[in-house]
Protein backbone atom coordinates (compact mmCIF):
# COMPACT_ATOMS: atom_id res chain seq x y z
CA UNK A 1 0.00 0.00 0.00
CA UNK A 2 2.47 2.43 0.39
CA UNK A 3 4.33 1.66 -3.02
CA UNK A 4 3.68 5.15 -4.22
CA UNK A 5 5.16 6.85 -1.84
CA UNK A 6 8.43 4.45 -0.98
CA UNK A 7 12.08 5.95 -1.79
CA UNK A 8 12.64 7.64 -5.05
CA UNK A 9 11.11 4.85 -7.55
CA UNK A 10 14.36 5.56 -10.24
CA UNK A 11 16.55 4.06 -8.36
CA UNK A 12 15.71 0.79 -7.18
CA UNK A 13 18.58 -0.22 -4.97
CA UNK A 14 17.20 2.03 -2.84
CA UNK A 15 15.35 0.50 0.35
CA UNK A 16 11.38 1.42 0.38
CA UNK A 17 10.93 4.16 2.48
CA UNK A 18 8.07 2.76 4.70
CA UNK A 19 6.86 5.79 7.15
CA UNK A 20 4.40 3.34 9.22
CA UNK A 21 4.89 4.00 12.72
CA UNK A 22 6.84 0.99 14.24
CA UNK A 23 8.25 2.53 17.41
CA UNK A 24 10.62 0.50 19.96
CA UNK A 25 13.82 0.91 21.21
CA UNK A 26 16.76 -1.19 20.83
CA UNK A 27 18.11 -3.74 23.10
CA UNK A 28 20.15 -1.58 26.24
CA UNK A 29 23.32 -3.41 25.23
CA UNK A 30 23.30 -2.13 21.26
CA UNK A 31 22.53 1.20 22.50
CA UNK A 32 25.41 1.78 25.18
CA UNK A 33 27.84 0.19 22.63
CA UNK A 34 26.49 2.55 19.85
CA UNK A 35 27.03 5.43 21.92
CA UNK A 36 30.32 4.36 23.03
CA UNK A 37 31.50 3.79 19.75
CA UNK A 38 30.23 7.06 18.60
CA UNK A 39 31.85 9.32 21.50
CA UNK A 40 34.98 7.54 20.99
CA UNK A 41 34.76 8.34 17.00
CA UNK A 42 34.84 11.80 18.33
CA UNK A 43 37.57 12.43 20.92
CA UNK A 44 39.88 10.47 18.08
CA UNK A 45 38.58 12.88 16.12
CA UNK A 46 39.16 16.33 18.09
CA UNK A 47 42.92 17.67 17.92
CA UNK A 48 42.26 19.59 21.28
CA UNK A 49 41.62 16.18 23.08
CA UNK A 50 43.94 13.93 21.90
CA UNK A 51 46.80 16.12 22.70
CA UNK A 52 46.14 16.25 25.86
CA UNK A 53 45.27 12.13 26.05
CA UNK A 54 48.37 11.07 24.07
CA UNK A 55 50.63 13.39 22.90
CA UNK A 56 51.67 15.57 26.12
CA UNK A 57 51.68 12.36 28.17
CA UNK A 58 54.07 10.74 25.89
CA UNK A 59 56.16 13.51 25.43
CA UNK A 60 56.22 13.77 28.86
CA UNK A 61 57.56 10.55 29.43
CA UNK A 62 60.10 11.18 26.59
CA UNK A 63 61.41 14.31 27.89
CA UNK A 64 61.63 13.41 31.85
CA UNK A 65 63.40 9.77 30.63
CA UNK A 66 66.02 11.46 28.69
CA UNK A 67 66.31 14.78 31.11
CA UNK A 68 67.38 13.40 33.77
CA UNK A 69 68.42 15.01 37.13
CA UNK A 70 66.00 18.20 36.23
CA UNK A 71 63.47 17.51 38.54
CA UNK A 72 63.91 14.81 41.50
CA UNK A 73 61.90 12.08 40.96
CA UNK A 74 63.48 10.17 44.20
CA UNK A 75 64.55 6.80 44.57
CA UNK A 76 64.08 4.07 42.15
CA UNK A 77 65.19 4.02 38.02
CA UNK A 78 63.70 7.29 36.74
CA UNK A 79 61.92 5.56 34.01
CA UNK A 80 59.94 3.35 36.16
CA UNK A 81 58.88 6.19 38.56
CA UNK A 82 58.37 8.50 35.53
CA UNK A 83 55.83 5.64 33.63
CA UNK A 84 53.45 4.71 36.24
CA UNK A 85 53.07 8.23 36.92
CA UNK A 86 52.21 9.41 33.07
CA UNK A 87 49.80 6.34 32.86
CA UNK A 88 47.79 8.15 35.98
CA UNK A 89 48.32 11.54 34.08
CA UNK A 90 46.62 10.13 31.33
CA UNK A 91 43.50 9.11 33.11
CA UNK A 92 43.41 11.76 34.76
CA UNK A 93 43.15 13.91 31.09
CA UNK A 94 40.93 11.67 29.71
CA UNK A 95 38.18 10.69 32.68
CA UNK A 96 38.50 14.22 34.30
CA UNK A 97 39.30 17.19 31.73
CA UNK A 98 38.27 15.20 28.07
CA UNK A 99 35.05 14.00 30.07
CA UNK A 100 34.35 17.39 31.42
CA UNK A 101 35.07 19.41 28.23
CA UNK A 102 33.32 17.31 26.11
CA UNK A 103 30.18 16.93 28.52
CA UNK A 104 30.01 20.65 28.97
CA UNK A 105 29.56 21.17 25.13
CA UNK A 106 27.28 18.27 24.90
CA UNK A 107 24.89 20.32 27.05
CA UNK A 108 25.47 23.65 25.41
CA UNK A 109 24.75 22.10 22.18
CA UNK A 110 21.58 20.83 23.27
CA UNK A 111 22.77 16.76 22.26
CA UNK A 112 22.18 15.47 26.21
CA UNK A 113 18.38 17.53 25.58
CA UNK A 114 18.09 15.82 22.19
CA UNK A 115 19.37 12.31 23.68
CA UNK A 116 16.90 12.66 26.72
CA UNK A 117 13.98 12.73 23.83
CA UNK A 118 16.09 9.52 23.01
CA UNK A 119 15.21 5.92 24.01
CA UNK A 120 18.50 6.23 25.38
CA UNK A 121 18.21 6.45 29.39
CA UNK A 122 20.48 8.35 31.19
CA UNK A 123 22.13 5.05 32.60
CA UNK A 124 22.65 3.95 29.48
CA UNK A 125 24.15 7.06 28.09
CA UNK A 126 26.69 7.28 31.05
CA UNK A 127 27.63 3.62 30.78
CA UNK A 128 28.28 4.02 27.34
CA UNK A 129 30.31 7.35 28.48
CA UNK A 130 32.72 4.86 30.44
CA UNK A 131 32.74 2.39 28.32
CA UNK A 132 34.25 4.82 25.69
CA UNK A 133 36.74 6.36 28.39
CA UNK A 134 37.57 2.58 28.81
CA UNK A 135 38.61 2.38 25.55
CA UNK A 136 40.12 5.75 25.05
CA UNK A 137 42.02 4.88 28.72
CA UNK A 138 43.45 1.58 26.84
CA UNK A 139 44.31 2.83 23.79
CA UNK A 140 46.81 6.01 25.75
CA UNK A 141 47.89 2.95 28.71
CA UNK A 142 49.12 0.58 25.69
CA UNK A 143 51.19 3.99 23.81
CA UNK A 144 52.44 4.89 26.80
CA UNK A 145 53.51 1.13 28.41
CA UNK A 146 54.83 0.79 24.82
CA UNK A 147 57.22 3.61 24.80
CA UNK A 148 58.05 2.97 28.80
CA UNK A 149 59.18 -0.13 27.75
CA UNK A 150 61.55 1.07 24.92
CA UNK A 151 62.83 3.43 26.91
CA UNK A 152 63.64 0.08 29.39
CA UNK A 153 60.58 0.48 32.10
CA UNK A 154 60.93 -2.71 33.35
CA UNK A 155 57.59 -3.11 35.80
CA UNK A 156 57.62 -6.02 38.96
CA UNK A 157 54.92 -7.56 40.31
CA UNK A 158 53.95 -9.85 37.44
CA UNK A 159 49.82 -10.44 36.99
CA UNK A 160 48.98 -9.31 40.58
CA UNK A 161 50.43 -6.20 39.85
CA UNK A 162 48.66 -5.53 36.32
CA UNK A 163 45.35 -6.98 37.72
CA UNK A 164 45.45 -4.27 41.10
CA UNK A 165 46.54 -1.70 38.16
CA UNK A 166 43.32 -2.58 36.38
CA UNK A 167 41.38 -2.28 39.44
CA UNK A 168 43.30 1.55 40.25
CA UNK A 169 42.65 2.81 36.90
CA UNK A 170 38.50 1.66 37.09
CA UNK A 171 38.49 3.09 40.18
CA UNK A 172 40.49 5.92 39.25
CA UNK A 173 38.23 6.51 35.67
CA UNK A 174 34.55 6.61 38.44
CA UNK A 175 36.29 9.20 40.50
CA UNK A 176 37.83 11.73 37.98
CA UNK A 177 35.04 10.88 35.74
CA UNK A 178 32.14 11.76 38.50
CA UNK A 179 33.94 14.64 39.23
CA UNK A 180 34.45 15.94 35.83
CA UNK A 181 30.91 15.44 35.31
CA UNK A 182 30.35 17.50 38.80
CA UNK A 183 32.20 20.79 36.67
CA UNK A 184 30.41 19.95 33.42
CA UNK A 185 26.97 19.52 34.66
CA UNK A 186 26.86 23.03 37.25
CA UNK A 187 29.24 25.40 34.75
CA UNK A 188 28.84 26.85 31.38
CA UNK A 189 30.66 25.41 28.86
CA UNK A 190 33.31 28.19 28.84
CA UNK A 191 34.07 28.00 32.38
CA UNK A 192 34.18 24.26 32.25
CA UNK A 193 36.98 24.34 29.40
CA UNK A 194 38.95 27.22 31.68
CA UNK A 195 38.23 25.89 34.62
CA UNK A 196 39.37 21.51 33.60
CA UNK A 197 42.43 22.51 32.05
CA UNK A 198 43.41 24.52 35.15
CA UNK A 199 42.76 21.78 37.39
CA UNK A 200 44.38 19.51 35.02
CA UNK A 201 47.44 21.69 35.34
CA UNK A 202 47.54 22.41 38.96
CA UNK A 203 47.36 18.85 39.56
CA UNK A 204 50.22 18.31 36.83
CA UNK A 205 52.27 20.42 38.59
CA UNK A 206 51.72 19.90 42.19
CA UNK A 207 49.37 16.67 42.49
CA UNK A 208 52.06 14.10 42.52
CA UNK A 209 50.57 12.68 39.52
CA UNK A 210 54.26 12.29 37.56
CA UNK A 211 56.29 13.43 40.36
CA UNK A 212 55.61 10.81 43.23
CA UNK A 213 54.56 12.72 46.75
CA UNK A 214 57.90 12.07 48.72
CA UNK A 215 59.89 14.33 46.56
CA UNK A 216 57.21 17.45 47.68
CA UNK A 217 57.18 19.16 51.04
CA UNK A 218 55.22 16.91 53.68
CA UNK A 219 52.11 18.75 53.93
CA UNK A 220 51.88 19.04 50.36
CA UNK A 221 52.92 15.64 49.58
CA UNK A 222 49.92 13.91 51.82
CA UNK A 223 47.47 16.60 50.76
CA UNK A 224 48.26 15.59 47.22
CA UNK A 225 47.59 11.72 47.94
CA UNK A 226 44.42 13.04 49.86
CA UNK A 227 43.42 13.54 46.40
CA UNK A 228 42.24 11.08 43.68
CA UNK A 229 44.57 12.02 41.39
CA UNK A 230 47.73 11.54 43.74
CA UNK A 231 46.08 8.23 45.08
CA UNK A 232 45.81 6.89 41.51
CA UNK A 233 49.23 7.90 40.63
CA UNK A 234 51.33 7.12 43.90
CA UNK A 235 49.46 3.50 43.85
CA UNK A 236 50.23 2.64 40.28
CA UNK A 237 53.89 3.40 41.24
CA UNK A 238 53.36 1.31 44.23
CA UNK A 239 51.70 -1.73 42.42
CA UNK A 240 53.98 -1.90 39.59
CA UNK A 241 57.06 -1.81 41.52
CA UNK A 242 56.04 -4.97 43.06
CA UNK A 243 55.07 -3.16 45.92
CA UNK A 244 51.47 -4.36 46.08
CA UNK A 245 48.22 -2.59 46.60
CA UNK A 246 47.73 -0.28 49.36
CA UNK A 247 44.08 -0.04 50.48
CA UNK A 248 44.05 3.44 51.42
CA UNK A 249 44.58 4.42 47.41
CA UNK A 250 42.05 2.31 46.84
CA UNK A 251 40.17 3.54 49.52
CA UNK A 252 40.91 7.25 48.73
CA UNK A 253 39.48 6.28 45.13
CA UNK A 254 36.22 4.90 46.29
CA UNK A 255 35.71 8.03 48.73
CA UNK A 256 35.74 10.75 46.34
CA UNK A 257 33.57 8.47 43.88
CA UNK A 258 30.57 8.53 46.04
CA UNK A 259 31.24 12.19 46.98
CA UNK A 260 31.07 12.83 42.99
CA UNK A 261 28.35 10.42 41.98
CA UNK A 262 26.36 12.12 44.97
CA UNK A 263 27.34 15.38 43.72
CA UNK A 264 26.63 15.39 40.41
CA UNK A 265 23.27 13.15 40.85
CA UNK A 266 22.13 16.07 43.14
CA UNK A 267 23.74 18.90 40.38
CA UNK A 268 23.34 18.01 37.28
CA UNK A 269 21.73 20.39 34.85
CA UNK A 270 20.99 18.43 31.48
CA UNK A 271 20.39 21.73 29.50
CA UNK B 1 -6.73 5.61 6.70
CA UNK B 2 -6.81 1.90 9.24
CA UNK B 3 -3.51 1.77 11.35
CA UNK B 4 -1.99 -0.70 10.10
CA UNK B 5 0.70 -1.27 13.54
CA UNK B 6 -0.10 -2.54 16.88
CA UNK B 7 -0.49 -0.88 20.17
CA UNK B 8 -1.64 -1.92 23.27
CA UNK B 9 -4.55 0.51 22.65
CA UNK B 10 -5.21 3.23 20.53
CA UNK B 11 -6.51 6.12 22.17
CA UNK B 12 -8.50 8.83 19.88
CA UNK B 13 -6.90 11.64 21.69
CA UNK B 14 -2.73 11.67 21.23
CA UNK B 15 -2.07 14.56 22.76
CA UNK B 16 -4.17 16.29 25.60
CA UNK B 17 -3.37 19.56 27.17
CA UNK B 18 -6.06 21.14 30.05
CA UNK B 19 -5.41 24.65 31.48
CA UNK B 20 -1.49 24.96 31.57
CA UNK B 21 0.15 27.14 32.78
CA UNK B 22 4.10 27.97 32.47
CA UNK B 23 6.09 30.57 34.11
CA UNK B 24 9.75 31.74 34.40
CA UNK B 25 9.92 34.04 37.31
CA UNK B 26 7.67 36.69 36.64
CA UNK B 27 7.16 35.73 32.65
CA UNK B 28 4.23 33.40 31.94
CA UNK B 29 5.26 32.36 28.86
CA UNK B 30 2.19 30.18 28.82
CA UNK B 31 -1.45 31.76 30.64
CA UNK B 32 -4.06 28.70 30.77
CA UNK B 33 -3.40 26.90 27.31
CA UNK B 34 -5.84 23.84 26.60
CA UNK B 35 -5.38 22.01 23.52
CA UNK B 36 -6.57 18.90 21.99
CA UNK B 37 -4.60 16.59 19.35
CA UNK B 38 -6.80 13.73 17.80
CA UNK B 39 -4.85 10.62 17.23
CA UNK B 40 -3.68 11.08 12.97
CA UNK B 41 -4.47 14.44 13.05
CA UNK B 42 -1.97 17.28 11.83
CA UNK B 43 -2.23 19.82 14.60
CA UNK B 44 -0.22 23.50 14.12
CA UNK B 45 0.33 25.66 16.98
CA UNK B 46 0.41 29.03 14.95
CA UNK B 47 1.83 32.30 16.94
CA UNK B 48 4.27 34.88 16.67
CA UNK B 49 7.48 34.55 18.08
CA UNK B 50 7.79 34.55 22.19
CA UNK B 51 4.28 33.45 21.89
CA UNK B 52 4.34 30.53 24.35
CA UNK B 53 5.09 27.78 21.11
CA UNK B 54 8.36 26.20 22.48
CA UNK B 55 7.37 26.15 26.00
CA UNK B 56 4.26 24.38 25.31
CA UNK B 57 5.79 21.64 22.62
CA UNK B 58 8.98 20.84 25.11
CA UNK B 59 5.68 20.75 27.96
CA UNK B 60 4.32 17.95 26.04
CA UNK B 61 8.02 16.75 25.19
CA UNK B 62 8.79 16.05 29.23
CA UNK B 63 11.29 18.61 29.33
CA UNK B 64 9.62 20.99 31.22
CA UNK B 65 6.78 20.56 34.14
CA UNK B 66 4.06 23.01 34.48
CA UNK B 67 3.77 25.06 36.58
CA UNK B 68 -0.31 24.38 36.65
CA UNK B 69 -3.03 22.55 34.53
CA UNK B 70 -2.29 18.98 33.21
CA UNK B 71 -0.88 17.61 30.15
CA UNK B 72 -1.04 13.53 28.51
CA UNK B 73 0.83 12.35 25.98
CA UNK B 74 -0.27 8.86 24.75
CA UNK B 75 -2.24 8.69 27.89
CA UNK B 76 0.82 9.04 30.08
CA UNK B 77 2.52 11.86 32.20
CA UNK B 78 5.16 13.28 30.05
CA UNK B 79 7.66 13.49 32.60
CA UNK B 80 6.76 10.91 35.31
CA UNK B 81 6.46 8.40 32.05
CA UNK B 82 9.35 9.54 30.26
CA UNK B 83 10.73 6.33 29.52
CA UNK B 84 7.82 4.41 28.40
CA UNK B 85 7.38 7.34 25.72
CA UNK B 86 10.49 8.29 24.46
CA UNK B 87 10.47 5.51 22.04
CA UNK B 88 6.89 6.24 20.96
CA UNK B 89 7.50 10.07 20.18
CA UNK B 90 9.87 11.63 17.64
CA UNK B 91 10.97 15.55 18.92
CA UNK B 92 12.84 18.77 16.86
CA UNK B 93 13.77 20.88 18.93
CA UNK B 94 14.33 24.29 17.76
CA UNK B 95 17.76 24.36 16.96
CA UNK B 96 20.85 22.39 18.07
CA UNK B 97 20.87 18.44 18.95
CA UNK B 98 23.74 17.17 17.68
CA UNK B 99 27.59 17.20 18.41
CA UNK B 100 29.61 19.86 16.32
CA UNK B 101 32.17 17.30 14.92
CA UNK B 102 29.64 14.97 13.86
CA UNK B 103 28.78 14.06 10.35
CA UNK B 104 25.69 14.00 9.54
CA UNK B 105 24.83 10.41 8.14
CA UNK B 106 27.17 9.71 11.16
CA UNK B 107 24.56 11.39 13.62
CA UNK B 108 21.40 9.90 11.75
CA UNK B 109 22.86 6.60 11.95
CA UNK B 110 23.51 6.81 15.11
CA UNK B 111 20.05 7.69 16.58
CA UNK B 112 18.68 4.66 14.26
CA UNK B 113 21.10 2.19 16.38
CA UNK B 114 18.85 3.63 19.09
CA UNK B 115 15.73 2.34 18.06
CA UNK B 116 14.39 -1.16 17.18
CA UNK B 117 13.11 -0.52 13.89
CA UNK B 118 14.16 2.40 12.04
CA UNK B 119 13.75 3.98 8.76
CA UNK B 120 16.20 3.03 6.21
CA UNK B 121 18.96 5.69 6.70
CA UNK B 122 19.97 5.56 3.08
CA UNK B 123 16.34 6.06 1.76
CA UNK B 124 15.72 8.81 4.66
CA UNK B 125 18.91 10.67 3.74
CA UNK B 126 18.14 10.31 -0.12
CA UNK B 127 14.53 11.87 0.53
CA UNK B 128 15.50 14.84 1.93
CA UNK B 129 18.60 15.35 0.29
CA UNK B 130 21.33 14.86 3.00
CA UNK B 131 23.30 13.10 0.11
CA UNK B 132 25.69 16.00 -0.56
CA UNK B 133 26.46 16.94 2.49
CA UNK B 134 26.87 13.40 4.27
CA UNK B 135 30.11 13.64 5.58
CA UNK B 136 29.66 17.25 6.76
CA UNK B 137 30.15 17.55 10.30
CA UNK B 138 27.20 19.58 12.11
CA UNK B 139 28.46 22.94 12.74
CA UNK B 140 29.56 23.48 8.80
CA UNK B 141 26.25 22.41 7.70
CA UNK B 142 24.04 25.23 6.71
CA UNK B 143 21.06 26.65 8.83
CA UNK B 144 18.69 24.38 5.84
CA UNK B 145 21.19 21.71 6.72
CA UNK B 146 20.78 21.15 9.74
CA UNK B 147 17.41 21.84 10.12
CA UNK B 148 17.15 18.71 7.37
CA UNK B 149 19.01 16.97 9.66
CA UNK B 150 16.55 17.65 12.47
CA UNK B 151 13.43 16.07 10.73
CA UNK B 152 15.44 13.55 9.85
CA UNK B 153 16.21 12.48 13.33
CA UNK B 154 13.02 12.85 14.82
CA UNK B 155 11.30 10.51 12.51
CA UNK B 156 14.87 7.72 12.09
CA UNK B 157 13.30 5.73 14.58
CA UNK B 158 9.79 5.59 13.28
CA UNK B 159 7.56 6.98 16.00
CA UNK B 160 3.43 7.42 16.10
CA UNK B 161 3.81 10.60 17.37
CA UNK B 162 5.87 13.72 16.51
CA UNK B 163 6.71 17.03 18.10
CA UNK B 164 8.85 19.21 15.33
CA UNK B 165 8.87 22.44 16.62
CA UNK B 166 9.46 25.42 13.70
CA UNK B 167 10.50 22.37 11.06
CA UNK B 168 10.76 24.69 8.29
CA UNK B 169 12.28 28.04 9.49
CA UNK B 170 15.16 29.39 7.47
CA UNK B 171 14.71 26.90 4.67
CA UNK B 172 14.21 27.77 1.24
CA UNK B 173 10.91 26.99 -0.38
CA UNK B 174 11.87 24.16 -2.27
CA UNK B 175 13.47 22.27 0.82
CA UNK B 176 10.49 23.57 2.56
CA UNK B 177 7.88 22.16 -0.14
CA UNK B 178 10.08 18.77 0.58
CA UNK B 179 9.49 18.77 4.33
CA UNK B 180 6.02 19.52 3.99
CA UNK B 181 5.86 16.82 1.38
CA UNK B 182 7.61 14.19 4.25
CA UNK B 183 4.83 15.91 6.60
CA UNK B 184 2.42 14.93 4.91
CA UNK B 185 3.86 11.35 4.10
CA UNK B 186 4.01 10.86 7.29
CA UNK B 187 0.63 11.47 8.17
CA UNK B 188 -0.86 9.51 5.88
CA UNK B 189 1.20 6.69 7.20
CA UNK B 190 -0.18 7.25 10.43
CA UNK B 191 1.92 8.69 12.20
CA UNK B 192 0.00 12.15 14.42
CA UNK B 193 2.14 15.18 13.75
CA UNK B 194 2.23 18.58 16.52
CA UNK B 195 3.89 21.32 14.80
CA UNK B 196 4.77 25.06 15.90
CA UNK B 197 4.94 27.50 13.32
CA UNK B 198 4.66 31.00 12.73
CA UNK B 199 4.38 30.64 9.25
CA UNK B 200 0.41 30.92 7.87
CA UNK B 201 1.00 28.56 4.60
CA UNK B 202 2.67 26.20 6.77
CA UNK B 203 -0.70 25.71 8.69
CA UNK B 204 -2.81 26.35 6.21
CA UNK B 205 -1.38 23.93 3.79
CA UNK B 206 -0.58 20.78 6.20
CA UNK B 207 -2.65 20.98 9.44
CA UNK B 208 -6.32 19.51 10.16
CA UNK B 209 -6.23 21.55 13.02
CA UNK B 210 -4.97 25.10 13.91
CA UNK B 211 -4.38 26.48 17.49
CA UNK B 212 -3.59 30.18 16.81
CA UNK B 213 -1.99 31.20 20.19
CA UNK B 214 -0.84 34.44 20.95
CA UNK B 215 1.05 35.56 24.45
CA UNK B 216 0.24 32.15 25.84
CA UNK B 217 -3.42 31.99 25.09
CA UNK B 218 -5.44 30.40 22.63
CA UNK B 219 -6.55 33.09 20.54
CA UNK B 220 -9.16 30.68 18.27
CA UNK B 221 -8.61 27.16 17.16
CA UNK B 222 -10.18 25.24 13.96
CA UNK B 223 -9.65 23.86 10.77
CA UNK B 224 -7.99 26.07 8.49
CA UNK B 225 -11.38 26.19 6.45
CA UNK B 226 -13.41 26.93 9.39
CA UNK B 227 -10.90 29.53 10.33
CA UNK B 228 -10.66 31.27 7.26
CA UNK B 229 -14.46 31.46 7.26
CA UNK B 230 -14.82 32.52 10.44
CA UNK B 231 -12.45 35.38 10.09
CA UNK B 232 -15.38 36.97 7.98
CA UNK B 233 -14.91 35.82 4.18
CA UNK B 234 -13.46 38.78 2.11
CA UNK B 235 -14.40 40.77 -0.74
CA UNK B 236 -15.43 41.17 -4.63
CA UNK B 237 -14.69 43.54 -6.49
CA UNK B 238 -16.29 44.06 -10.61
CA UNK B 239 -16.79 47.05 -12.77
CA UNK B 240 -19.92 47.82 -14.30
CA UNK B 241 -22.03 50.82 -15.86
CA UNK B 242 -22.22 53.71 -13.23
CA UNK B 243 -25.54 54.09 -10.88
CA UNK B 244 -26.03 50.48 -10.30
CA UNK B 245 -28.92 50.12 -7.39
CA UNK B 246 -25.98 48.89 -4.42
CA UNK B 247 -29.64 49.02 -2.25
CA UNK B 248 -31.00 46.18 -4.56
CA UNK B 249 -28.11 44.11 -5.05
CA UNK B 250 -27.39 44.23 -1.16
CA UNK B 251 -30.91 42.86 -0.59
CA UNK B 252 -30.48 39.79 -3.05
CA UNK B 253 -27.06 38.63 -1.41
CA UNK B 254 -26.55 37.10 1.90
CA UNK B 255 -27.32 39.68 4.83
CA UNK B 256 -24.29 40.12 6.08
CA UNK B 257 -22.89 41.52 2.77
CA UNK B 258 -22.42 45.47 2.06
CA UNK B 259 -22.16 46.53 -1.35
CA UNK B 260 -21.08 49.67 -2.50
CA UNK B 261 -19.63 51.88 -5.27
CA UNK B 262 -16.28 53.40 -4.52
CA UNK B 263 -15.17 55.29 -8.23
CA UNK B 264 -17.85 55.47 -10.34
CA UNK B 265 -18.39 52.22 -12.10
CA UNK B 266 -16.46 50.05 -9.50
CA UNK B 267 -18.02 48.05 -6.83
CA UNK B 268 -17.18 46.38 -3.97
CA UNK B 269 -19.20 43.58 -2.47
CA UNK B 270 -17.48 43.01 1.09
CA UNK B 271 -18.76 40.05 4.33
CA UNK B 272 -18.75 36.10 3.52
CA UNK B 273 -17.92 35.26 0.19
CA UNK B 274 -19.17 32.16 -0.99
CA UNK B 275 -19.70 30.23 -4.16
CA UNK B 276 -23.74 31.10 -3.04
CA UNK B 277 -22.57 34.53 -2.85
CA UNK B 278 -20.90 35.02 -6.18
CA UNK B 279 -23.39 33.24 -8.07
CA UNK B 280 -26.08 35.07 -6.48
CA UNK B 281 -23.99 38.31 -7.77
CA UNK B 282 -23.57 36.88 -11.53
CA UNK B 283 -27.46 36.37 -11.78
CA UNK B 284 -28.65 39.36 -10.13
CA UNK B 285 -26.28 40.80 -13.32
CA UNK B 286 -27.39 38.44 -16.03
CA UNK B 287 -30.41 39.38 -14.99
CA UNK B 288 -30.29 43.09 -15.65
CA UNK B 289 -27.78 42.30 -18.64
CA UNK B 290 -24.91 43.66 -16.79
CA UNK B 291 -21.63 41.99 -17.65
CA UNK B 292 -19.68 42.56 -13.77
CA UNK B 293 -16.43 43.30 -15.99
CA UNK B 294 -12.63 42.70 -14.13
CA UNK B 295 -14.64 40.29 -11.32
CA UNK B 296 -11.90 39.77 -8.74
CA UNK B 297 -12.37 37.72 -5.52
CA UNK B 298 -10.08 37.98 -2.44
CA UNK B 299 -10.60 35.79 0.59
CA UNK B 300 -9.10 35.96 3.37
CA UNK B 301 -5.70 34.21 4.85
CA UNK B 302 -5.14 32.71 8.24
CA UNK B 303 -2.74 36.39 8.23
CA UNK B 304 -5.84 37.99 8.06
CA UNK B 305 -7.82 36.41 9.83
CA UNK B 306 -4.43 36.34 13.65
CA UNK B 307 -4.18 40.50 11.94
CA UNK B 308 -7.84 40.84 13.01
CA UNK B 309 -7.73 38.95 16.27
CA UNK B 310 -4.40 39.89 17.76
CA UNK B 311 -3.70 43.11 16.06
CA UNK B 312 -0.61 41.65 15.61
CA UNK B 313 1.31 40.87 12.60
CA UNK B 314 2.81 36.62 12.52
CA UNK B 315 6.40 37.80 11.75
N1 LIG C 1 13.77 28.97 29.94
C1 LIG C 1 13.19 30.19 29.94
N2 LIG C 1 13.47 31.09 30.91
C2 LIG C 1 12.89 32.29 30.93
N3 LIG C 1 12.02 32.73 30.01
C3 LIG C 1 11.69 31.89 29.01
C4 LIG C 1 12.28 30.58 28.91
N4 LIG C 1 11.78 29.98 27.81
C5 LIG C 1 10.93 30.86 27.24
N5 LIG C 1 10.87 32.01 27.96
C6 LIG C 1 10.03 33.17 27.65
O1 LIG C 1 8.71 32.72 27.49
C7 LIG C 1 8.09 33.35 26.40
C8 LIG C 1 7.63 32.30 25.39
O2 LIG C 1 8.75 31.67 24.82
P1 LIG C 1 8.67 30.47 23.81
O3 LIG C 1 7.84 29.40 24.40
O4 LIG C 1 10.06 30.11 23.44
O5 LIG C 1 7.91 31.13 22.58
P2 LIG C 1 7.91 30.77 21.02
O6 LIG C 1 8.45 29.40 20.85
O7 LIG C 1 6.49 30.90 20.63
O8 LIG C 1 8.75 31.81 20.35
C9 LIG C 1 9.10 34.31 25.83
O9 LIG C 1 8.81 35.58 26.36
C10 LIG C 1 10.41 33.80 26.33
O10 LIG C 1 11.33 34.84 26.49
MG1 LIG D 1 10.02 28.73 19.72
Amino acid sequence: MNDMRGADATTPAMPRLDLTPAPGSAPAVKMVVAHALMETKLVLRNGEQLLLALVIPLLLLLAGAKAGGVVDLGAGRRIDVLTPGVMALAVLSAAFTSLAIATAYERRYGVLKRLGASPLSRASLLAGKVLSLLALETLQLSAIGALGVALGWDPDGGLAAALSAVLLVVLGTLCLGSLGLLMAGTLRAEATLAGANLVYVLLLVAGAVVVPAASYPDSLGSLATSLPSGALAEGLREVLSGEGLAWTRAAVLCVWAVIGSAMTMRTFKWE
Amino acid sequence: MALNYRLPFVTATAVEVVDLVKSYGSTTAVDGLSLTVETGSITAILGPNAAGKTTTIETCEGYRKPTSGSVRVLGLDPVTDHARLAPRVGVMLQTGGAWSAARAVEMLRYVASLHAHPLSVDALVERLGLGSCGRTPYRRLSGGEQQRLGLALSVIGRPELLFLDEPTAGLDPQARRGCWDLIGDLSAAGVTVVLSTHYMEEAERLASEVYIIDAGRVVTAGSPGDLMAAGAGGSMTFSAPRGLDTVDLAAALPPDCAVSEGPPGRYTVSGQVSPHTLSTLTRWCAEREVMPGQLSIEQHTLEDVFLALTGKELR
